[in-house]
């Protein structure tokens, strides 16, 4: 299983970086959102797998943790995944302004002069 | 005590009423005045108070904490000299208010200008009372910005503008280095508090640091005081109102820098070092601005460059450093302030009643304006030095210096005869502006009738000159017991009484002064004629302008030497940056892993499970697609790329993250909705680009595929190499073991988001918010390209169904759902303390409710019928959990402290109400609020360019009707 997670998040960030890379500004978001979960399932995994044991307490009594998955991560992750969105569309708005402005949609404003 | 507190008040005052006038309305012209002014008499009846204490020669003490965890404090100190200037700053101030109320017109705001008077007087004050080094240096640094906004207060005109600028960069810089020489010498001396610096000069003369300390602190001084060589800021500084260049130019602002040569000299002066650059720069300021100012044609310039060359007196007497000379740099700080201010005034009134300052365009104003002429001329003829008026006094103590003064260097040896020629051009200049502009043939090609001026305009004049007359005439019964005092607060103790006579018989000075008076007017006879006609400056000496260097400089310092590291470091393509990026993370977590990244001798593995890797097989298939598709097939990545999303959110349900997959499908399906309204925008793309198929396109292609092969499997080992090993018990055991007890709640992940780490889920509901707004302000000036204002082919094709007849069936059902979205929403919002849920995915679950209404149906039939103001929801949400964080206080506790129990609510029963949950309420508020507000003016924009459209439709009928 951790093999095929790491494979998934390798695979999932070599996407992302690659259409980074890239000079069109949709290629671009679309890489940032591959990266976004790769990042996010990077963050997650970092508390280790726990198939079937979610961080949802008894009322009272003792707690062993080690039954629990790491909420620590999941935190992190849950606030990373609203706020992704946000700066998706905040990238999304640029870009569609730009496209209007500058009547191209390479990310530079300008195609590449050769 | 009641002397400490009225101290304060004293350096409180200014600042308290600069922002008493800020609240005021910009036509409150009387009161502003009123206000201002008895602010000012006021700080002068305390002053007057303390006047009986001062003469004993005590020194006043207050101190008011400020950075406390520092054991830094505001301290203030009141000795003599620093009462007597404070006293002439705060009344030329007093008469500076009343002349602004009738110079200033109609349209400028009187409470502005007077609101940043004010708090410039409050900074210069802080610099002459501050008993604590640094404490002065922030009031310095204050007179800077102050004296920026001020001078800059016409900021139309670019002059004006330029000018400030000007001020500000070179005041500033001296500033700086003004602050680095107190911290050397609070390093040196052991304290910051200005009494013992000034106690300690043995010790700081010997110290290996003097050189250094000596030169960054006539940096700070001399930049201020417009010394050679940068006086150029003061001339430029003209372009402030005449009120404002009567009170910095006279009293403070440039004083400030000879104020601290005077106050510092027991400190650092003494030695030849301080001699020779003191008086050295002094003597050349002297001659320099004495020369300059009689060739200019501007009144004010004229005024300007002789200010520059009295502040060149004082700082030569401040080098001389006797305390004889010290005496008379105070005796002449007084009389410069008092006959400069009127001079000053004096102009801006010729400027007001004639229109111009151009003394080649004025002549002959005694006729109509005989009294302000009188007064002027008095005035200048006490710039110039002619006995009887204040100015004679104090230049002839300076040339009694020149001459009697020895310590036998060669600059010594100079001074009489430099001193002599600086007081022959400035009886030259005073000569000029009497001449030019008050005699001769009445000039008649004026832009306005010169007339006196308003009776209380003059007034303020009529004052300054008659202090001139009175001190001049009986020194010893005026000033001279005051001057006394505030030399011996400087010099120490045991300085003897020194008389300030008119006669002191015929002796060399006054010799020097006949000379000086008859060679000057001489000068003035025998060039007039060359000077109305000629060049802004002397023989050859206008073609250098500090002022045109200063440019130079600065066009190569901010301009082209940043354009040039910028080409050569960097690039405005985001291509080759982002690949640095890249790689820069690439190197550095290779460098921090090299021989480090190791894995677990025994791997901790979960066994492999086939519909798992069937799941990952079409999710990297989907992101490859993602990836693969991007360029020339939008539609196709963005539903590849929602196939990888919804993998993830699966591995997240599997691996015990119900919360994760919760939130992580509703955002997956907003992130869906939102490209898709984006796709609209970009330009269709149905041949490819023939240049991606030259060479040096698949090469960089290949080069990016390698560089995100390497990158994601360091990634991918990274994960691997951590996901294997046992996990180390961290913080979170904590939240697990503590979530029930102390956050009242059993999900664990909401207990931290809502209570343990609300502060975290605080920014990020902010960052949210401004997102959001960002978002909708970029779009309120969007400007779609012009190919994709036209409707989409869908829409104009004549035969096609409209989108409202084939969505029908599942338009009902979706207006349908909206009830039952609500009911979700507020599901996932009560049960999220215990059970997976929350404020984040309930708020998504909202927005998504209003977004399929938006889809459904068209947006004008959504807007008749539901009105979402998705800024307030915003608001209230930010707000909401801001009075939650706040109401801890009320019970004493910390930010954002929660409480939690257990409410039993009839039929519903047992209800988590802790007040995480009304945080919640924020949370929950302010992700509605911003998410309908992006999606929503993104929608917008096609109902704005359709709507466009059918304006331009309905033009274009007309016109052809």
């Amino acid at each position: 299983m951790e093999i095929i997670l790491s494979a998934a998040i390798g695979i999932l960030s070599a996407s992302g970086i690659w259409l980074l890379l890239r000079p069109r500004s949709f290629q671009v978001i679309i890489g940032l959102c591959l990266l976004s979960y790769a990042v996010n399932l990077f963050i997650f995994s970092m508390g280790r797998l726990t198939p079937g044991a979610p961080p949802i307490m008894p009322k009272g009594g003792f707690v062993d943790p080690t039954l629990y998955a790491d909420p620590v991560p999941q935190a992190l992750v849950l606030t990373a995944i609203v706020i992704s969105f946000a700066t998706t569309a905040l990238f999304l708005v640029v870009m569609i302004a730009s496209r209007g402005l500058t009547g191209t949609d390479h990310v530079d404003g300008k195609e590449r002069s050769q | 005590m009641a002397e400490h507190n009225l101290f304060l008040l004293l350096a409180c005052l200014p600042f308290a009423t600069s922002l008493i006038l800020l609240t005021l309305s910009p036509n409150a012209r009387g009161a502003s005045t009123w206000l201002s002014g008895l602010s000012l008499v006021a700080g002068l009846a305390i002053l007057a108070g303390f006047l009986p204490g001062i003469r004993e020669g005590d020194v006043l003490r207050a101190s008011l904490e400020w950075v406390p965890s520092l054991g830094m404090n505001l301290a203030f100190r009141l000795d003599g000299f620093a009462w007597l200037f404070t006293t002439l700053v705060l009344s030329i101030g007093v008469l500076v208010v009343i002349y602004a109320r009738y110079y200033m017109s109609a349209k400028d705001s009187l409470p502005r200008f007077y609101a940043l008077l004010m708090a410039f007087t409050g900074a210069m004050q802080g610099i002459l009372i501050s008993g604590n080094v640094l404490g002065m240096v922030v009031f310095w640094e204050l007179t800077s910005f102050m004296s920026f906004l001020l001078i800059g207060f016409w900021h139309q005109g670019a002059a004006a503008r330029d000018g400030a600028r000007t001020a500000l960069i070179i005041t500033a810089l001296g500033g700086l280095c003004l602050l680095t020489a107190m911290l050397m010498l609070g390093h040196v001396a052991g304290s910051h508090d200005l009494g013992v610096i000034l106690r300690s000069g043995d010790a700081i003369r010997a110290h290996p640091w003097y050189g250094a300390i000596l030169a960054l602190f006539l940096l700070g001084a001399f930049t201020k005081s417009a010394q050679f060589p940068f006086h150029f800021w003061l001339p430029g500084a003209m372009a402030a109102p005449t009120p404002v260049s009567a009170f910095l130019h006279s009293a403070t602002m440039v004083k400030a820098g000879v104020f601290l040569l005077v106050r510092f000299s027991p400190a650092l002066g003494g030695t030849e070092a301080w001699f020779f650059t003191v008086t050295g720069i002094g003597m050349v300021t002297l001659i320099l601005g004495a020369a300059v100012a009689l060739y200019r044609h501007d009144l004010k310039g004229l005024l300007a460059y002789s200010t520059i060359s009295h502040l060149g007196l004082i700082t030569a007497l401040a080098g001389i450093g006797g305390p004889v000379a010290i005496l008379a740099a105070i005796f002449h700080i007084c009389n410069h302030a008092v006959f400069k201010a009127s001079l000053f005034m004096a102009a801006g009134i010729i400027d007001h009643e004639t229109g111009t300052r151009d003394m080649r365009r004025l002549s002959g104003l005694f006729k109509p304006m005989p009294i302000t002429a009188t007064l002027a001329i008095v005035a200048a003829a006490a710039m110039a030095g002619v006995p009887l008026l204040n100015g004679f006094l104090s230049k002839e103590m300076f040339l009694a210096e020149a001459v009697y003064w020895h310590n036998g260097t060669w600059l010594d040896n100079a001074l009489p005869y430099l001193a002599i020629v600086g007081s022959t051009l400035s009886v030259a200049y005073s000569l000029r502006f009497i001449a030019t502009v008050f005699f001769g043939p009445q000039a008649t090609n004026l832009p306005k009738t010169p007339h006196e001026p308003p009776a209380w305009m003059r007034r303020p004049v009529e004052l300054l000159v008659f202090i001139c007359l009175v001190v001049g005439i009986l020194p010893a019964l005026t000033l001279g017991a005051i001057v006394n005092i505030a030399a011996r607060s400087v010099v120490g103790p045991d300085l003897a009484y020194y008389k300030i006579a008119i006669w002191h018989g015929v002796n060399a000075p006054l010799m020097l002064s006949l000379i000086a008076l008859a060679v000057g007017t001489l000068i003035y006879a025998l060039s007039a004629k060359a000077i109305a006609t000629g060049p802004e400056g002397p023989f050859l000496l206008h073609r250098i302008r500090g002022q045109r260097i200063y440019d130079w400089l600065l066009f190569r310092l901010t301009w082209r030497l940043p354009r040039l590291a910028l080409g050569l470091v960097s690039t405005e393509s985001l291509q080759p940056q982002l690949r640095l990026l890249v790689l820069t993370a690439l190197a550095v977590a290779v460098a921090s892993l090299w021989g480090g990244l190791s894995f677990a001798p025994e791997l901790r593995l979960h066994a492999f499970n086939p519909a798992f890797a069937l799941l990952w097989t079409v999710g990297a298939a989907c992101a490859i697609g993602a990836a693969w598709q991007a360029k020339y097939h939008r539609f196709a990545a963005l539903v590849l790329l929602g196939g990888a999303g919804v993998v993830t959110c699966l591995t997240f349900a599997w691996f015990s993250s119900p919360d994760l997959a919760v939130t992580q499908l509703l955002v997956e399906v907003v992130t869906t909705a939102l490209l898709l309204l984006g796709l609209r925008w970009l330009p269709k793309r149905r041949s490819e680009i023939p240049e991606d198929k030259l060479l040096p396109a698949k090469i960089r292609r290949s080069r990016d595929l390698v560089i995100a092969v390497v990158g994601g499997l360091g990634i991918a080992s990274i994960a691997f190499a951590v996901m294997s090993r046992p996990v180390v018990s961290n913080v979170g055991d904590w939240f697990l073991g503590n979530a029930y007890y102390e956050g009242g709640g059993t999900n664990v992940v909401n207990v931290i988001l809502v209570d343990f780490r609300a502060f975290d889920t605080f920014g990020e509901i902010a960052v949210l918010a401004i997102v959001g707004l960002t978002v909708y302000a970029l779009l309120r000036r969007f400007r779609p390209a012009p190919e994709s204002i036209e409707a989409p082919d869908q829409q104009t094709m004549a035969d096609s169904p409209s989108v409202d007849d084939y969505l029908f069936v599942p338009s009902v059902i979706m207006v349908w759902m909206f009830p039952i979205l609500i009911m979700l929403s507020g599901y996932f919002f009560f049960r999220g303390h215990d059970l997976p849920g929350g404020g984040f995915a309930a708020g998504v679950t909202l927005a998504i409710g209003f977004l399929i209404q938006y889809i459904a149906s068209n947006v004008r039939w959504v807007e008749a019928r539901i009105t979402v103001l998705p800024i307030r929801w915003m608001g209230f949400g930010l707000l909401g959990a801001v009075t939650t964080g706040m109401g801890a206080w009320v019970f004493g506790y910390p930010f954002l402290t929660a409480h939690a129990r257990y409410v039993n609510i009839p039929l519903v029963g047992q209800v988590p109400a802790a007040t995480a949950l009304l945080f919640d309420i924020g949370v929950f508020a302010t992700v509605v609020g911003a998410v309908v507000l992006m999606l929503v003016a993104i929608a917008h924009q096609s109902l704005r360019a359709s709507r466009r459209r059918e304006q331009e439709e309905l033009a274009a009928r007309k016109e052809a009707a």
